[in-house]
């Protein structure tokens, strides 16, 4: 037993703040099938009770893809198994979390490679290949 | 950082990836309120933005406000947003001392007169000038002195802001807030007891993006994070709805969560970002925790009556008049009373409706 159980302490609180967002969920995956823009959820800014976000989290699951990338620490990238659905957490290096956010989108942006970091990749490739001709 | 670099020069020098740089500016935008739709604005501006000298004046405090912003979380983001400033004064943090310091002091004045950023936090005592000094200079003088060629004033703290708990009643030190002494400068309140830590980094990371002071309340708090009250983000807000409420700290009311309004919860007269932001690390807030909110990001907080008594209680007056108020006090309290009875009354009234 826990030691919050052994004080009889009720961490979780029913306040019907959960729902409400799965309908906003519902409206914005139904808004980008019709081909308008995506849409992103600060979860900072919700008043969320102690294991509200948990509760989300669960009610939205995990789907098929989960992403890392590693940048100023580490994020995770994950589709729920909603599809269109993200869950995006960002961590800092001392693996705190610094944003997350639901993105309603076909793919969220941060996944695709960037020009800037293709372009310099490229010159890094071709110069591997001049220093090394054969 | 170099001084002639902008930002998305340093952190390509730094290695950081154009999609690292694109979850700094995620990061950053959250910080500031931004809506996430404002990512690209935000990556814009930074990747491009120059390095503002920034000083910083600690006087009547107790150094909760830079202890709350340097032992704020996610260090990456305001680290880098640290580097991105030029820190040339604060004499807490930096290793000089008296002259030396000082001579920090008057030159980063000097080389940035009319361009720098002068932050404060502490009160200033107008009683007597030698009750609160930096190397023999008082701190009425260091401020007008420094704030002279200041482009904007960010009063760090309900201290500096409003006068904090120096001027509490009876204010022995004649302690006022900045905005008391200088009345020509753009001045930027960002109350708290201490203020959020991100709500700091978050307005110097506004003046660094965009290079202006955010939109302001009527007591000069950036809207974005003092634009509602904490009763108006507060996740118990639907008990407080049902008139359900915590009548002590260990009632049944209280183990289930419900409001605290009751035992005194100031946060529907307290504007701040607690209620999302939270603390330590964005675990929790003072009512996540089980206790009400003291009302610290507001003017004279601590001169408005119990923390433990509700709001009705007929707080909101400068101490001087509480005496005479305590018997009108002792009336609203009756009227409180009877105003949560009755929504206690038209909540029974509804479940009976419901279940009918
Ligand atoms: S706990 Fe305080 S802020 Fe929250 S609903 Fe009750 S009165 Fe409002």
């Amino acid at each position: 037993m826990s030691a919050s159980e052994a004080i009889s302490i009720r961490a979780e609180y029913e306040t019907g703040n959960v729902k409400p967002l799965l309908h906003e969920i519902r409206h914005a995956l139904e808004r980008l099938l019709k081909g308008e823009d995506g849409t992103i959820i600060d979860m900072r800014a919700l008043p969320l009770a102690p294991g509200e976000e948990k509760r989300i989290e669960e009610a939205l699951g995990e789907g098929e893809v989960r992403a890392e990338l590693n940048a100023l620490g580490p994020s995770v990238i994950l589709e729920t198994s909603y599809p269109g659905v993200w869950l995006v957490t960002h961590r800092n290096t001392e693996g705190e979390i610094i944003g997350r956010q639901i993105e309603v989108t076909f793919i969220p942006s941060l996944l695709e490679s960037q020009p800037e970091d293709i372009r310099a990749g490229l010159a890094g490739l071709e110069n591997e290949l001049a220093e090394d001709p054969a | 950082m170099r001084k002639d670099q902008n930002l998305g020069e340093y952190l390509r020098a730094q290695g950081v990836s154009r999609r690292g740089f694109l979850k700094f500016c995620s990061a950053t935008a959250s910080l500031m309120a931004l809506p996430p739709s404002a990512v690209a604005q935000v990556a814009e501006a930074l990747a491009s933005a120059r390095r503002p000298s920034v000083i910083w004046l600690s006087f009547q405090e107790c150094t909760g406000c830079t202890e709350s912003l340097t032992r704020s979380h996610a260090p990456t983001v305001e680290s880098l947003i640290f580097d991105a400033i030029s820190l040339d004064y604060h004499h807490t943090l930096q290793a000089a001392a008296g002259e030396g310091a000082e001579n920090a002091r008057m030159a980063a004045m000097e080389e940035n007169d009319g361009e720098y950023l002068l932050v404060v936090d502490g009160s200033i005592p107008t009683g007597n000038p030698g009750f609160s000094t930096i190397a023999g200079i008082s701190n009425l003088d260091m401020l007008k002195e420094t704030a002279r060629g200041a482009a904007a004033v960010i009063a760090v703290g309900t201290c500096a802001a409003f006068g904090g708990i120096p001027q509490a009643f009876p204010n022995p030190t004649g302690a006022v807030s900045v905005s008391d002494i200088i009345t020509d400068k753009p001045i930027i309140n960002v109350s708290g007891c201490p203020p959020i830590p991100v709500v700091i980094t978050g307005v110097l990371a506004h003046f660094l993006t965009f290079g202006t002071i955010p939109d302001l309340d009527p007591l000069g708090r950036p809207t974005a994070f003092f634009g509602q009250t904490i009763h108006d983000r507060c996740y118990r807000r639907p008990f407080y709805e049902r008139g359900e409420f915590a009548h002590t700290f260990d009632d049944e009311g209280a183990r289930k969560g419900w409001c605290l309004y009751e035992l005194g919860c100031k946060g529907p007269t307290s504007y701040n970002a607690c209620a999302t932001l939270k603390w330590n690390e964005g675990t929790s807030f003072p009512i996540g925790s089980g206790h009400g909110c003291l009302g610290c990001s507001e003017p004279g907080f601590w001169d408005h009556g119990s923390f433990y008594k509700p709001i009705s209680a007929g707080l909101w007056g400068p101490r001087e008049t509480l005496l005479g108020a305590a018997a009108a006090g002792a009336a609203l309290g009756i009227g409180s009373a009877m105003a949560a009875r009755a929504r206690k009354n038209k909540a029974l009234k509804e479940a009976e409706a419901d279940s009918s």
